[in-house]
């Protein structure tokens, strides 16, 4: 398929998450992905399907790989690239998320691609200005760009996403690549069962049509693939999980472990990994890691998305 | 707006179950009296509003409203809160005294009080609640027989608990002196830590900080404890869920004095309304389920809980157009309280109209021991005037709050108050102008 090749829309202007987008949707989007992974093997590599269109990258939370990210993907569109870059701490000095955005606006942007701690900030966004967002991250809530790339990965690998069994390890209640990668993963027909200590396991959960487990040795056997999740120990008091260590005896990702599972485990990370504690070195380094075919989908996908947004038309 | 008149209400469906009254009469009212109720009573030269059959109940009362002066008179003053008292029909107000200083000196309560006096030609009376601790920091009591003497009505943290077992003690204790009574919000804020939402399946799904139920039900358990080991006299503001409508039934039972208030919008929203990331939707306590939802409704109708009373929180404009996590907590009540309760409550068969009177007038100021409000020939009159059969769509631009943040905006209600006369002054909405 050729890029450049008239298509029909997505079913929203803005990418907001992957709640509620439809799987004709989500298979376009991997569609257009995989010709722009084309463009990227080139010698040249850039395509000017968004030449004269300027998007803002918005980061009000600091991210390095998702903001190269998307803006490697622009710059192989041929789009204009503007990149804010502002502390939340910033923001409290004054100005507001929705002044910020409008002074952004009125200089004539048509895309703004943000990240903030806040969930359902795009969402605001989306209804205070007349650009098309797309949501790279809003706190707790969703990464739907990460969950697309996630699942192209396994696309590949997989032939199909149909059937698959995704286990899904960590903080799934502080994680919005859990929650866009459950939505999407669900909509085209993968079953997925998230695992951690109850403590990160959040309420409700199953309502999302997936299972709860908190061994992960019992996990394992039964998953074609594990999305290792980044833990963190909180910062503020009250940290759901007593001490690192004891989390890698109970839900690391080591050789030892994959290996009772009689079958290869794929497996994938978004980054950046903290080695040894909640996958082992070897792991992340083994035929069996994906990792860095998520982060070159991850351009790919992203282009995709910009590229397909602009195909539909806002609103009035 | 106010005027200050004598008048004849004719056809008036008089509601005031304590004066055994449910009929449709004249009221004559002279110099702020009641002077004659009857059936076709001659004008005698007064000015006559004729109500056509619309309901008069004794005036109702609002006991939980934030009028945010002095302070914030950005967000509302004293007199847009009795502008907004009025036009919502109700004739008096509590005011909480989370204000800027709080009202945790008794000069404070003297203003708010002037201030009410001021308002509207005074048809709306202003009662101030005192804090009960010192700057509502909850660590020593505030001066609270002064603040009583000074015309404090009741005692509050609220917007915060009182969170020491060991001060709420001792203003149980203290306050038994002159009967006054401590106003709690509940909540065990080690566990509605950082929580912006309900906790449940719709916060997960909406990746929102969740404030789980169970912050409330520690904290009223725990308060329950307290009150039956002080003797003391307590309410729990707007409760918002389940358990807590049972805990309340359970200490009624067992003779503690102690009582409850719900409030509009926890009686008829619920959780699912969040997925607008709508901030008119955020307030403390948060939406909880449907089933804590319907759980309040029977609560209401079992006499479990005794009062509905607002929580009316205004926020300015700007500081609620925002992303969800960086809005204030609170909405604005006063002007779709009753528009609501008989659309969603009356008319679902959980409160016969008979009833509003028990909800809205008699318990709040029993509870505030203040005298209750009777419809009948030499009292005072204090009326509130609702008619039942208009329909009418929410409209925050007409509203006489300074802030308009309400999640009901567009909504569609039957049912609405027209007026109120108090203090020999009467408001009129545009329905009987």
């Amino acid at each position: 398929m050729d890029p450049e090749q008239k298509e029909l829309p997505l079913s929203s202007p803005h990418l907001l998450g992957l709640d509620g987008v439809p799987a004709r949707d989500i298979t376009r989007i991997f569609e257009t992905a995989e010709s722009f992974k084309e463009v990227l093997g080139r010698p040249i590599k850039r395509v000017p399907s968004l030449q004269g269109i300027t998007v803002v990258n918005l980061f009000f939370e600091s991210s390095t790989r998702t903001r190269i990210s998307f803006e490697l993907a622009e710059k192989r569109l041929s789009a204009d690239v503007i990149n804010f870059t502002a502390s939340d701490s910033s923001l409290s000095k004054g100005e507001t998320l929705k002044d910020t955005a409008r002074n952004i606006e009125a200089m004539k942007v048509d895309m703004v691609v943000m990240r903030h701690s806040a969930a359902g900030a795009p969402h605001f966004l989306a209804r205070v200005l007349h650009s098309h967002v797309l949501n790279a991250g809003d706190g707790a809530h969703e990464h739907p760009t990460q969950g697309l790339l996630d699942m192209l990965t396994l696309k590949e690998k997989f032939g199909t996403l149909e059937g698959l069994h995704i286990g899904i390890v960590g903080d799934i209640a502080h994680s919005r690549v859990a929650l866009s990668n459950i939505y999407g993963l669900r909509t085209m027909g993968a079953k997925v069962t998230v695992c951690g200590p109850p403590t990160m396991i959040p309420r409700g959960i199953e309502m999302l049509g997936v299972d709860v487990c908190h061994r992960i040795d019992d996990l394992i056997p039964h998953v074609d693939a594990l999305n290792v999740l980044r833990i963190q120990l909180e910062r503020e008091a009250g940290a759901r999980i007593p001490t690192l260590r004891e989390y890698r005896t109970y839900f690391g990702i080591t050789r030892a472990r994959l290996e009772r599972a009689r079958h290869p485990v794929t497996i994938l990370h978004p980054g950046p990994i903290n080695r040894d504690v909640e996958l082992s070195a070897d792991v992340a380094d083994s035929e069996h890691s994906v990792i860095l075919d998520q982060v070159l989908n991850g351009v790919a996908i992203r282009m995709a998305v910009l590229y397909l947004l602009t195909l539909s038309p806002l609103g009035a | 707006m106010v005027k200050t008149m004598d008048l004849l209400f004719t056809s008036a469906h008089i509601i005031d179950p304590a004066a055994g009254v449910d009929d449709v009469r004249d009221i004559r009212i002279e110099h702020g009296l009641i002077t004659a109720i009857g059936e076709d009573l001659s004008t005698g030269g007064l000015e006559r509003v004729d109500l056509h059959g619309a309901l008069v109940f004794p005036g109702f009362m609002d006991m939980h409203v934030h009028a945010r002066e002095p302070g914030y008179e950005y967000k509302e003053t004293i007199a847009t809160c009795a502008a907004a008292a009025a036009a919502g029909g109700f004739t008096a107000v509590l005011t909480m005294p989370n204000t800027n200083p709080p009202a945790d000196d008794a000069s404070v309560i003297r203003t708010v009080i002037e201030r009410g006096m001021e308002a509207l030609g005074g048809a709306v009376d202003v009662y101030p609640a005192g804090t009960v601790t010192s700057g509502r920091k909850g660590t020593a009591l505030a001066p609270l027989a002064e603040l009583w003497d000074a015309g404090a009505r009741a005692f509050t943290d609220d917007g915060a608990p009182v969170a020491s077992g060991g001060i709420l003690r001792l203003a149980l204790e203290y306050t038994k002196m002159f009967e006054g009574v401590i106003l709690q919000h509940c909540e065990d804020l080690t566990l509605s830590a950082g929580g912006l939402v309900h906790e449940g399946a719709v916060s997960t799904q909406l990746g929102l900080p969740g404030c789980p139920a169970i912050a409330e039900e520690a904290c009223l358990a725990r308060d329950l404890r307290i009150v039956e080991f002080t003797g003391g006299r307590y309410h729990a503001q707007h409760l918002s869920c389940a358990a807590s409508v049972h805990m309340i039934k359970d200490a009624k039972l067992s003779g503690l004095h102690v009582t409850a208030e719900v409030t509009p919008h926890h009686l008829t929203l619920h959780d699912e309304v969040l997925r607008s990331f709508n901030p008119n939707t955020k307030v403390n306590p948060p939406l909880r389920s449907k089933d804590d939802m319907m759980a309040l409704r029977e609560g209401l109708r079992d006499g479990v809980i005794d009062v509905i009373a607002t929580d009316h929180a205004p926020h300015s404009f700007d500081e609620k157009e925002v992303e969800f996590a960086a809005a204030p907590f609170g909405i604005v009540g006063l002007e779709t309280a009753i528009g609501l309760v008989i659309t969603e409550i009356v008319g679902t068969g959980y409160l016969p109209l008979q009833r509003l009177p028990e909800v809205f007038s008699y318990n709040p100021r029993r509870i505030l021991g203040l005298p209750i409000v009777k419809i009948a020939e030499g009292e005072k009159a204090n009326l509130t005037i609702v008619d039942p059969t208009i329909a009418w769509k929410v409209d925050p631009a007409l509203f006489h709050s300074r802030s308009r943040n309400t999640p009901f905006a567009g909504r569609a209600l039957v049912g609405k108050a027209v007026g109120i006369y108090n203090h020999g002054k009467v408001f009129l909405g545009p329905e009987l102008r």
